[in-house]
C-alpha cells in the first residue's frame, strides 16, 4: 500500500466524477449533510443504520454487507471513493470496513467533505439512481481487526496507540469535547498505550500529513516499527483514521483497528486501566 | 457517538451546568452569522481537541474541561480565532470573527 493507491486528491476527484466503474460514496453518522448537498453523483452510506448491526454491537454480517452494496448499486469491479465529514473519520472507518470484507479497489478522498466545501467545489442535492448489482463479499479479514482478548494480551508487548484527545486518554473526559459527557464507563486508557491523537496525522483542512511528517510523528511518539500495532479510540472510527495512516499510507505491516475501543475496554470487568497522562516516547 | 450533533443555541437536555463546562458562541463575519464554518477547539498548547460545523445561525458548542482554549473557525470567507479561559463548571460564551 502507498499513498497513491489509497488516497485521491480533491482535484483528481473533481476531474473523475463521471469516470467509468468509479463510485463516490459519502459516509457519515448524521446523513443530513449529504441531504443538504453532496459531491455530484455520490451515494450515501449511513454509518449508524447501515454499517452497524441494529441489535448486536457489531458490524452487519457478510450477507448484510452484500445486500447493502448491491442495493447501493456498487459492484465488485467498481472503484469506491469514500469521503465524509468529521475529517473523514467515518469514511476512514468505511474504508477499513470495505477492506475487511475484501473490497480492494477503495480509496479515500484526501480532506473529505471539509476540504471540498472550503475549496468551494460543487455540491449537488440530486440523489443518483444506480441500478442494483449482485455484490459478493469475502469473509472478514481479521488480520486488520482486533478483539478484546487480543488487546489485553497486547499490553506491554505490542504497540497500543490510543488516538483519543489527551483529556480522554487521561480519564478527565469520557467523550470528545463536542459531545455531552453522558458515558457511564470508567475513564482512562489501556496500560502501556501511547497517546497519539488522530488529529496529529491531519492538517487543518482535513488532508493527511505527508509520509515524512507521519513517519516522524509516530517515531517521536515512541511507536516501535518492529512490533505489531493495535489502534483504538472510543468507538473505532478515529482509530480507523490512524490505522489508515499507519497501514495504508506508511505501509506498516501488522496494524489492527480495535473497533470495540474504549467503550468496550472501559466497561470490562477485571482488566487493568491506567489514568493520567501516561507515557510518551522521546523521553517526555 | 462521535459524530458532531447539530449545533443549536439551546443546550441538550440533561446538561448540568453545575458540573459541566460548556463553551458556546457564534461565528461572525462583519457582524453577520456564518453557518457551515468548521469550528475547531484547540487546547492550551494549540493541540486540536474537537471540531464542529456551525449552524445556520453561526452557533457552535463544546463541552470542555477547565483550562485555556482557542476556538478557531475555518470558512470560505476566511479564518479567525478567539481565546477563552474555562475556570470551572458553567456556560462560557465566545464569539469568533472570520475575515469577510
Amino acid at each position: 500500500m502507498s499513498r497513491q493507491d489509497a488516497l485521491v486528491s480533491a482535484d483528481w476527484a473533481e476531474q473523475n466524477l463521471d469516470a467509468p466503474n468509479t463510485v463516490f460514496v459519502e459516509v457519515d453518522e448524521d446523513t443530513t449533510a449529504y441531504d443538504g448537498g453532496h459531491i455530484p453523483g455520490a451515494v450515501k452510506l449511513d454509518w449508524k443504520t447501515e454499517l452497524q448491526d441494529q441489535v448486536r454491537r457489531d458490524f452487519v454480517d457478510k450477507a448484510g454487507f452484500e445486500k447493502l452494496l448491491s442495493a447501493k448499486g456498487i459492484g465488485n469491479d467498481d472503484t469506491v471513493i469514500l469521503y465524509g465529514g468529521n475529517n473523514n473519520w467515518f469514511a476512514a472507518y468505511a474504508y477499513w470496513y470495505f477492506k475487511l470484507y475484501g473490497h480492494q479497489a477503495v480509496k479515500l478522498l484526501d480532506g473529505g467533505r471539509k476540504k471540498w466545501e472550503l475549496d468551494g467545489r460543487k455540491l449537488d442535492t440530486e440523489v443518483p439512481q444506480r441500478s442494483q448489482t449482485s455484490y459478493t463479499a469475502k469473509e472478514q479479514d481479521t488480520s486488520i481487526r482486533a478483539f478484546r482478548d487480543e488487546v489485553v494480551n497486547a499490553i506491554g508487548t505490542k504497540n497500543l496507540v490510543d488516538v483519543r484527545s489527551p483529556d480522554e486518554f487521561s480519564g478527565k473526559l469520557l467523550a470528545p469535547a463536542h459531545l455531552p459527557q453522558e458515558q457511564a464507563q470508567r475513564g482512562g486508557h489501556i496500560p502501556s498505550a501511547l497517546n497519539v491523537p488522530w488529529s496529529k496525522a491531519a492538517n487543518e483542512d482535513g488532508t493527511f500529513k505527508s509520509d515524512d511528517e507521519l513517519r516522524k510523528l509516530y517515531e517521536e511518539q515512541g511507536l516501535d516499527s518492529s512490533r505489531s500495532t493495535i489502534a483504538y479510540c472510543r468507538i473505532g472510527e478515529r482509530s480507523s483514521h490512524t490505522w489508515f495512516a499507519l497501514h495504508e499510507l506508511l505501509g506498516e505491516s501488522d496494524v489492527k483497528n480495535y473497533d470495540g475501543s474504549w467503550t468496550e475496554y472501559g466497561s470490562l470487568i477485571g482488566v487493568p486501566i491506567e489514568t493520567g497522562p501516561g507515557q510518551s516516547g522521546s523521553g517526555s | 457517538m462521535c459524530g458532531a450533533p447539530e449545533q443549536t443555541a439551546e443546550l441538550p437536555a440533561g446538561t448540568d451546568l453545575s458540573k459541566e463546562s460548556v463553551l458556546v458562541g457564534k461565528v461572525l463575519a462583519g457582524g453577520s452569522p456564518v453557518g457551515g464554518a468548521y469550528v475547531r477547539l484547540l487546547d492550551g498548547t494549540g493541540e486540536f481537541t474537537a471540531e464542529v460545523v456551525s449552524s445556520a445561525s453561526g452557533d457552535y458548542r463544546f463541552f470542555a474541561a477547565p483550562g485555556t482554549w482557542t476556538v478557531r473557525a475555518l470558512s470560505r470567507s476566511g479564518n479567525g480565532q478567539s481565546e477563552v479561559t474555562v475556570g470551572g463548571p458553567g456556560l462560557f460564551t465566545t464569539e469568533v470573527s472570520v475575515a469577510a
